[in-house]
C-alpha cells in the first residue's frame, strides 16, 4: 500500500474541506474553475465609550450587519474608556499596527498629522453633500493643507441648571452675563445650592469652560500668527480676579479636584444648582424619571434647562468637543477603511447614529441643525446650534500641536485654579504666559 | 546481584553515545553560559531595549508617528526652566520621603505584631496583604469616593461623629490633596514592608532572644540590639525596592487627582504620561522619566554599599 505522507495527507483533507464548502465536486465542476473565497476585509474602528449606550448598541447591533451587507467588509467596533484612547493611538502609530480607523478628541488629527492618510476626497464630498462643516471640526481636522481626518461630531457643551432654584434666586431666564451669573451663583450659594465646575485636572468639563471664560473677556493665548504669546493681557488678569472672586462667593469649592463625572452625581443629588456639562447629565435623569427626583418627589428633568455659558465683555463662546475619524497610515486596508468612512458619514447610516445620541451630540455639518430631531425636546434647544459659537484652544492661532500641549498641561485651568487657591491674579496671569513662552519658545 | 550489574554496564555504556552538545555542557562554563542565557534574553529584551530605547528618544526631537533627529541634550536643558518639572520633581521627592518612612515604620510594626503567636494568625496576615493584591486602579477608585469633595465617607462620619462642622476638602486642597495620595500610597504599601520584614523577622534564631532576655535586656533593648542589626540587610533590601516604586509612582495619582489641582501632585511619571502620550512629544517625556535616573541610580547604588557591608561584618 503506497504511504501517504503528512503533508500529503493536509493538502488532500484541505481541497476536501474547499469542494465541501463549495458545494461538493460537482459545483467546482459545473462552474468549470477553481472554487475562489474572497476574503472579506475587515475594518477595525476604535471609539470611546460613549456617553450614550444606545449609541454604541446601534453600531454593533445594526450599522455593523448593515455595513457587511453594502461594503462586503466586516466592521469590527471597539468601544474603550475615553482617557485611554490616547494611549491606544501612540503605541498603534508607534508600533505601527492597529486599528485602521480611530476616533480621535479635540485636535488629535493635527497632533498624528504625520500617522494619518489624507482623505480629502471623502470629506469634500461629505462637505458639499451636507452643508460645509463647523470652523471648529474644520480647524482640529485639516492643516490649512489638507483634511487629516473626517469630522464626526461636535458634542455641545452647556449649562445645565435648576429652573426653579435659579428662579427663586430671582433669575426666571439664564443669567446673560458673567455678572448676573455671579449675582444669582452669590445667592444660591447662600441657600447651600452652590454652582458646580471643575477646574481640575480633567479632559472635558475643565477645559470647555476655562477656556470660553478666558476668550469671553477678551483674552487669549497667542495671536493670529500663532506664535507670539499674549496670555498676559489686562484681559485675562481681570478674567481671573473676576474668577477669584465668583469662585468663593458662588462655586462649591470642592470643585477643584472634579473629574468629568464628579458634576453630573453632585447635580443628580441635588447638591449644585448649575454646571457646565454634555447633555448626559438631562438625558440621564430624563430616562430614569423615577429615580432621580427633585426634592418635591418630582421627576428632575421636569425642573431642568440648558444654557450656553454666558456673555462676557468681548462676547460669548462655547469650546464643544470635536470628534474626527482619523485614517491611520499604518491600515493596510486603506480603501475599505475610506469607503467604510465614506458610508458611515453619509447622511443615510450617519442620520441613524445621530438619532440615537438625541442631541447629545450634533453633526460636523451643519446640515444637522434643520433635522427633525431637534423639535421633540425643548430642553434639548440650545445644543442645536452650539457648534456655530465653538472655538478650539490655541485662538487665535491654529490648533496645532503647541496648543494641544497647552491644553493638556492644564495651562489656562490651573491659572484659574492657581488664583482660587489664593495666587494674586497677575502671578497667576504670568506663569501660565510663561509655560506657554516655553511651549513656542518664545 | 544480577540487576545491579546490567545497570552498571548500561551506565558504563553510556559515554559512548553522548552527542557533541552533552559533551559541551560537561564544561561548567557553557552550562553556566546555556542556564544564564533565557534569562540573560529576557532581560535584554525587557529591561535593557526599553532603556536603550528610552534613552535613544531622550536625545532626539521625536514625536509620536515621526521618528525625529538628534538633538542632544536640549531636552533635559530645556527641563530646567520647565516650572511644572520643577514642581514634579519636589512632589516626588516629598511623596517618595513621607511615604518610605511611614511604610517603614508601620510595616515594621505589622511584622512585629505578626510575629507573635495568637489565635488566626493565618487569616490576618491574608487579610494583611489584601491592598498589596487589589489591583491599584481598582482600590484608588475606592479612595476616590472615599475623598470625594461632595460624598466623602471620611467627612461624613467626622461629621456625623461631630469631628468636623463643615467639609474637609481631601482633593481640592493642594496640602490635602498630597496627603491624600500619601496616605493611599502608605495604605497600599505597608504589607509589601510588613509580610517582608515578618519573613526576615522569622530567620532570627529565637535563642538569641532567650538569651538576651536571660542576661537582662528589656524588650526594647532585645529589639534594638538583637532583632534590628539582623533585621537590617531585609530591610534595606525592601525599601531599595520602595523606594524605586515609588518614585516611578504613576497610577495611583493619575486615577485620584490627574497630577492636580494644579500640579500639586503631579509626579515625575505623570507628567512624563501629560507630555509623552497628552502632547505627542515622545522624547520630552522620555527625558522627563529619564530624569529620575541618576537619583534612582545612587540610591541603588547606595543601599548595595551599604547591604555588602552589612553582610560582611
Amino acid at each position: 500500500m503506497a504511504r501517504i505522507h503528512r503533508r500529503k495527507l493536509l493538502q488532500l483533507s484541505g481541497a476536501g474541506a474547499l469542494a465541501a464548502r463549495g458545494g461538493g465536486l460537482a459545483g467546482i465542476i459545473a462552474a468549470s474553475r477553481a472554487p475562489a473565497y474572497a476574503q472579506a476585509a475587515t475594518v477595525h474602528w476604535l471609539r470611546w465609550n460613549d456617553f450614550v449606550p444606545a449609541s454604541d448598541e446601534l453600531l454593533k447591533k445594526e450599522i455593523a450587519p448593515e455595513a457587511e451587507k453594502a461594503l462586503g467588509l466586516k466592521l469590527n467596533i471597539e468601544t474603550i474608556n475615553g482617557n485611554d484612547l490616547q494611549a491606544r493611538t501612540t503605541s498603534a502609530i508607534q508600533s505601527g499596527s492597529g486599528p485602521d480607523v480611530i476616533l480621535g478628541l479635540n485636535n488629535w488629527p493635527q497632533l498624528y498629522a504625520e500617522s494619518v492618510t489624507n482623505v480629502d476626497d471623502v470629506v469634500e464630498e461629505i462637505g458639499k453633500a451636507q452643508g460645509g462643516f463647523y470652523d471648529e471640526s474644520r480647524a482640529v481636522a485639516n492643516d490649512g493643507k489638507k483634511w487629516l481626518g473626517v469630522p464626526w461630531c461636535v458634542l455641545g457643551a452647556m449649562i445645565v441648571y435648576r429652573k426653579s432654584w435659579l428662579a427663586e434666586a430671582g433669575a426666571n431666564a439664564f443669567p446673560a452675563t458673567w455678572e448676573e451669573y455671579r449675582g444669582v451663583g452669590k445667592k444660591l450659594k447662600a441657600a447651600g445650592r452652590p454652582i458646580g465646575q471643575t477646574l481640575g485636572h480633567t479632559f472635558g468639563d475643565a477645559p470647555t469652560f476655562t477656556y470660553p471664560y478666558l476668550w469671553s473677556w477678551g483674552g487669549k493665548e497667542v495671536e493670529a500668527d500663532g506664535k507670539t504669546v499674549a496670555l498676559n493681557s489686562k484681559e485675562a488678569v481681570e478674567s481671573v480676579k473676576f474668577m477669584t472672586a465668583f469662585w468663593k462667593e458662588a462655586h462649591d469649592e470642592g470643585g477643584l479636584a472634579w473629574d468629568d463625572t464628579n458634576n453630573n452625581r453632585a447635580f443628580l443629588s441635588g447638591t449644585i444648582s448649575a454646571t457646565l456639562n454634555g447633555a448626559s447629565i438631562y438625558l440621564l435623569a430624563k430616562g430614569k424619571p423615577d429615580t432621580y427626583l427633585d426634592e418635591k418627589g418630582k421627576p428632575m428633568f421636569q425642573d431642568m434647562a440648558h444654557s450656553p455659558l454666558p456673555k462676557g465683555p468681548a462676547g460669548q463662546f462655547g469650546y464643544h468637543l470635536p470628534m474626527t475619524n482619523m485614517l491611520m497610515g499604518y491600515s493596510k486596508n486603506q480603501k475599505a477603511a475610506k469607503d467604510f468612512l465614506r458610508w458611515v458619514t453619509s447622511k443615510e447610516i450617519y442620520q441613524k447614529w445621530f438619532n440615537s445620541q438625541q442631541g447629545y451630540s450634533v453633526g460636523a455639518t451643519t446640515i444637522w441643525e434643520k433635522d427633525p430631531l431637534w423639535n421633540k425636546d425643548p430642553v434639548m434647544l440650545p445644543f442645536q446650534t452650539a457648534a456655530r459659537a465653538g472655538r478650539f484652544p490655541g485662538y487665535a492661532g491654529p490648533a496645532d500641536r503647541k496648543a494641544a500641549e497647552g491644553l493638556s498641561k492644564y495651562l489656562i485651568t490651573d491659572m484659574y485654579a492657581k488664583a482660587a487657591q489664593g495666587m494674586p491674579a497677575e502671578d497667576a496671569v504670568k506663569w501660565a504666559d510663561g509655560e506657554f513662552r516655553r511651549i513656542h519658545g518664545s | 546481584m544480577a540487576v545491579t550489574s546490567y545497570a552498571l554496564t548500561e551506565a558504563y555504556a553510556l559515554p559512548s553515545r553522548r552527542g557533541p552538545i552533552t559533551r559541551l555542557l560537561e564544561d561548567e562554563r557553557w552550562l553556566a553560559l546555556v542556564l544564564l542565557l533565557p534569562t540573560v534574553v529576557l532581560l535584554l529584551l525587557f529591561i535593557a531595549y526599553p532603556f536603550a530605547k528610552g534613552v535613544e528618544l531622550s536625545v532626539t526631537d521625536a514625536k509620536v508617528g515621526v521618528p525625529g533627529s538628534f538633538v542632544g541634550l536640549r531636552n533635559f536643558a530645556a527641563l530646567a526652566s520647565d516650572t511644572i518639572f520643577r514642581t514634579a520633581v519636589w512632589n516626588t521627592f516629598v511623596y517618595t520621603g513621607v511615604t518610605t518612612v511611614f511604610k517603614l515604620a508601620l510595616g515594621l510594626w505589622l511584622a512585629l505584631l505578626l510575629n507573635r503567636h495568637f489565635r488566626g494568625k493565618a487569616v490576618t496576615r491574608a487579610f494583611v496583604l489584601l491592598p498589596f493584591i487589589i489591583p491599584t486602579v481598582l482600590s484608588t477608585f475606592a479612595w476616590k469616593w472615599m475623598f470625594d469633595p461632595t460624598f466623602s465617607v471620611i467627612n461624613w462620619t467626622f461629621y456625623r461623629l461631630g469631628l468636623i462642622h463643615g467639609r474637609i476638602a481631601w482633593l481640592s486642597d493642594p496640602d490635602l490633596a498630597m496627603l491624600s495620595v500619601i496616605i493611599v500610597n502608605v495604605w497600599r504599601g505597608v504589607p509589601f514592608y510588613a509580610i517582608s520584614l515578618l519573613a526576615g523577622l522569622q530567620t532570627i534564631n529565637p535563642e538569641l532572644h532567650e538569651a538576651a532576655a536571660i542576661d537582662g535586656a528589656k524588650p526594647w533593648q532585645r529589639f534594638w540590639h538583637v532583632t534590628w542589626p539582623l533585621l537590617l540587610p531585609v530591610t534595606m533590601v525592601v525599601v531599595l525596592f520602595s523606594i524605586i516604586q515609588t518614585f516611578a509612582d504613576f497610577q495611583l495619582v493619575y486615577v485620584l487627582t490627574g497630577g492636580g489641582p494644579a500640579n500639586a501632585t503631579q509626579l515625575f511619571a505623570t507628567y512624563a504620561y501629560q507630555i509623552g502620550v497628552g502632547t505627542g512629544l515622545l522624547s520630552e517625556g522620555a527625558a522627563i522619566s529619564l530624569a529620575m535616573f541618576p537619583v534612582l541610580l545612587i540610591v541603588v547604588i547606595v543601599q548595595l554599599l551599604y547591604i555588602r557591608r552589612v553582610e560582611t561584618l
